[in-house]
């Protein structure tokens, strides 16, 4: 089982097997009509399509930029007269951010927005790392004192936004698998208590996320009052685990109580104790559906994040589209648009890494 | 309980609690048995007044036509069925519910998929033997195995096996519990006819060996008569009973070839083919 990780298994994982695979036999030379098919559905239609995209979005961002500059200017006109309006246009055209129109951002901004946040990022860690350095002996003295160290307090750049989105959706994750599997086990062994309480998992799995927050909110705020704990984040992360984990408690009540008839008759037979049963044959039979619970949670807690982040103020990729919305600087939507493919980007990794865990405790041969 | 769990087949006898029970006894007795299915238009009654005596050591094959409630029949011996009248008693004692003391090999091999081979079979022995060193718990599973000829697919997974190698195991783990009594649902059923003749060829030899007081519910008439002892007819349901039963007089160990050769061989065949067309 054990293997190294090779740049086939790689790819493979990232989905790219079939497209990279095709390539190479372009370069070794291994054709046949089969191949060129190939080629044709696995390389040129999949950049194709990449192509049109980028060819629809860009032309689409340069028609709104139109639209916008087109009224900016004829609202010039009206109001300050014809020698502004004049003016401005000439200040659009020779592409000048301080008077662009606020519109739906070019993929070439969108590229920029990436570096800007780059070099952001490099600039902040830079004066981080100073920070330390300058605070260390401090530091060590008031801990030495008993007293509380000095931290940097300084703004968070786009990468930190990421990370902090990262460790916030997995302490969900977390929340989510340790009380959706056990409940979801306890439930799905027993009829009587499934039926009892199928009211209100039909009840709680639609509602919002917005409306777990402020439910959350409500009680988390009763326990923090007194404490210095960063209730943002708690609030946070508890509210993207309950709002995920009926996913993973529905599935795993299921595969709990809809194990293969014929391991139950075997169980019956060798009159396994009931921990045995669970243990030996209940669970193992049900994990692969208890993990695909996992796999949608995952999707839905990332997901619902960026909605709790920005309603919880809590740092994170939210919080950052929310707070670029609303500063409204000239390069504040393109930085929303790339934190979206950043967002996506995660969500996909996510995905694929339940994905891999999954295939891994499923036990057919065909999966 | 024997602890002499390998290589015990000098002695047949069961001794149990101090009893010894003599090897010509009866093992497994089903008396007035009924079984009832409630419908909506009124009780469908699978089994009715069904008397069928089985001796120790002895190899029963049941054979009658799809639907007559064989399978049920059988469920009820392993005790997965409910008993809707009379009763099934083995060694005197009637049961209550399934227990190891039956081993049942089923149509489809129901291993656990996750586990391999061995762990499928350890799964069973570890049950029955708690009280026997973990080696030797292991050694049991392993000889079984070898027994059914896996001895290369210890550590497979169960879904790595074909679905003859999966019907071996069931077969090694169903011998490995040392069950009073061996109830065999179709177990070749679902098989190609080669794969067919080599595992009734594996099981009979390994029978051989343990003398195993087998039930075993089969359509093939001619794994019928090389099996058994005696040929249990029953009649097409509802109320499905006894129809005949046919002793097979072919002295043990038996090969495939002086099967075929004896000269009663196919007016067995033919009892068998006139009870079924009848």
């Amino acid at each position: 089982m054990k293997q190294s990780i090779t740049l086939g298994s790689v790819t493979k994982f990232i989905g790219l097997a079939g497209f990279l695979e095709t390539i190479k036999n372009v370069f070794t030379g291994k054709l046949d009509k089969e191949d060129l098919k190939n080629i044709f559905r696995k390389v040129i239609m999949p950049l194709a399509s990449v192509l049109l995209f980028f060819a629809v979005w860009y032309l689409g961002a340069n028609k709104l930029h139109e639209i916008e500059a087109d009224h900016l200017i004829n609202k010039a006109l009206v109001e300050q007269g014809p020698a502004e309006a004049e003016k401005l246009r000439a200040c659009i055209a020779s592409g000048d951010k301080s008077c662009q129109p606020n519109a739906l951002p070019s993929p070439v901004q969108v590229w920029g927005a990436y570096q800007t946040l780059l070099a952001d990022h490099y600039l902040i860690s830079a004066d981080k790392k100073a920070f330390i350095e300058k605070t260390a002996a401090i530091n060590e003295k008031r801990i030495a004192n008993g007293e509380k160290p000095i931290t940097y307090t300084g703004r968070p750049s786009f990468v930190d936004q990421i990370f902090t989105s990262i460790i916030t959706v997995f302490a969900g994750f977390l929340l989510a698998l340790f009380i959706a599997v056990p409940i979801g086990i306890v439930i799905g062994l027993s009829p009587t208590l499934r039926s009892s309480v199928n009211w209100l998992i039909q009840i709680f799995k639609p509602v919002s996320p917005v409306v777990w927050f402020l439910l959350v909110f409500m009680i988390v705020k009763t326990f923090t009052k007194n404490s210095s704990s960063d209730s943002a984040f708690i609030i946070c992360f508890i509210s993207v685990g309950l709002c995920s984990m009926w996913a993973t408690l529905v599935n795993t009540a299921m595969g709990v109580s809809s194990v293969d008839k014929d391991y139950i008759n075997v169980a019956k037979v060798l009159k396994l104790g009931p921990m045995q049963k669970v243990f030996k044959v209940i669970l193992p039979s049900s994990l692969p559906l208890i993990f695909t619970g996992l796999r949608i949670t995952l999707s839905v807690a990332w997901m619902v994040l960026i909605a709790i982040e920005l309603l919880a103020q809590s740092p994170g990729l939210g919080l950052f589209v929310w707070e670029e919305f609303q500063n409204g600087a000239n390069d504040s939507n393109s930085k929303i648009i790339a934190a979206m493919f950043v967002i996506g980007l995660i969500g996909f990794m996510l995905d694929r890494i339940m994905l891999t865990i999954q295939k891994m405790v499923s036990f057919n041969k065909n999966d | 309980m024997n602890t002499t769990i390998l290589e015990n087949n000098q002695t047949h006898a069961y001794s149990e609690n101090g009893i010894v029970y003599p090897s010509s006894g009866v093992m497994l007795d089903l008396v007035h048995l009924k079984k009832v299915y409630p419908t909506p238009k009124g009780d469908y009654i699978v089994l009715e007044d069904l008397n069928l005596q089985i001796m120790k050591e002895e190899f029963v094959t049941i054979i009658g036509h799809s639907g007559c409630g064989k399978t049920t029949m059988l469920s009820m011996i392993a005790g997965l069925n409910n008993i809707s009248g009379g009763a099934i008693s083995v060694l005197g004692k009637h049961i209550k519910g399934p227990g190891p003391d039956r081993g049942v090999i089923f149509q489809s091999p129901s291993l656990m998929p996750w586990m391999t081979a061995l762990e499928n079979v350890l799964l069973g022995v570890n049950q029955v033997f708690p009280h026997v060193p973990k080696s030797q718990r292991r050694d049991i599973a392993k000889y079984y195995l070898q027994k059914v000829g896996l001895e290369d697919a210890f550590n497979k997974k169960a879904t790595e096996l074909s679905q003859g190698m999966q019907q071996r195991v069931g077969i090694a783990r169903a011998f490995a519990i040392k069950p009073k009594v061996l109830l065999l649902d179709e177990p070749f059923g679902m098989l190609d006819s080669l794969t067919r003749g080599e595992l009734q060829d594996i099981l009979i030899e390994i029978w051989n060996k343990e003398k195993i007081t087998a039930v075993m519910i089969t359509h093939d008439v001619d794994e019928a008569i090389f099996l058994a002892d005696r040929v249990v007819m029953m009649t097409s349901g509802p109320k499905a009973k006894i129809g005949d039963i046919l002793n097979i007089d072919f002295e043990r160990p038996r090969t495939r070839k002086s099967v075929l050769d004896h000269d009663d061989y196919y007016k067995y065949r033919k009892h068998l083919i006139d009870f079924l067309e009848h």
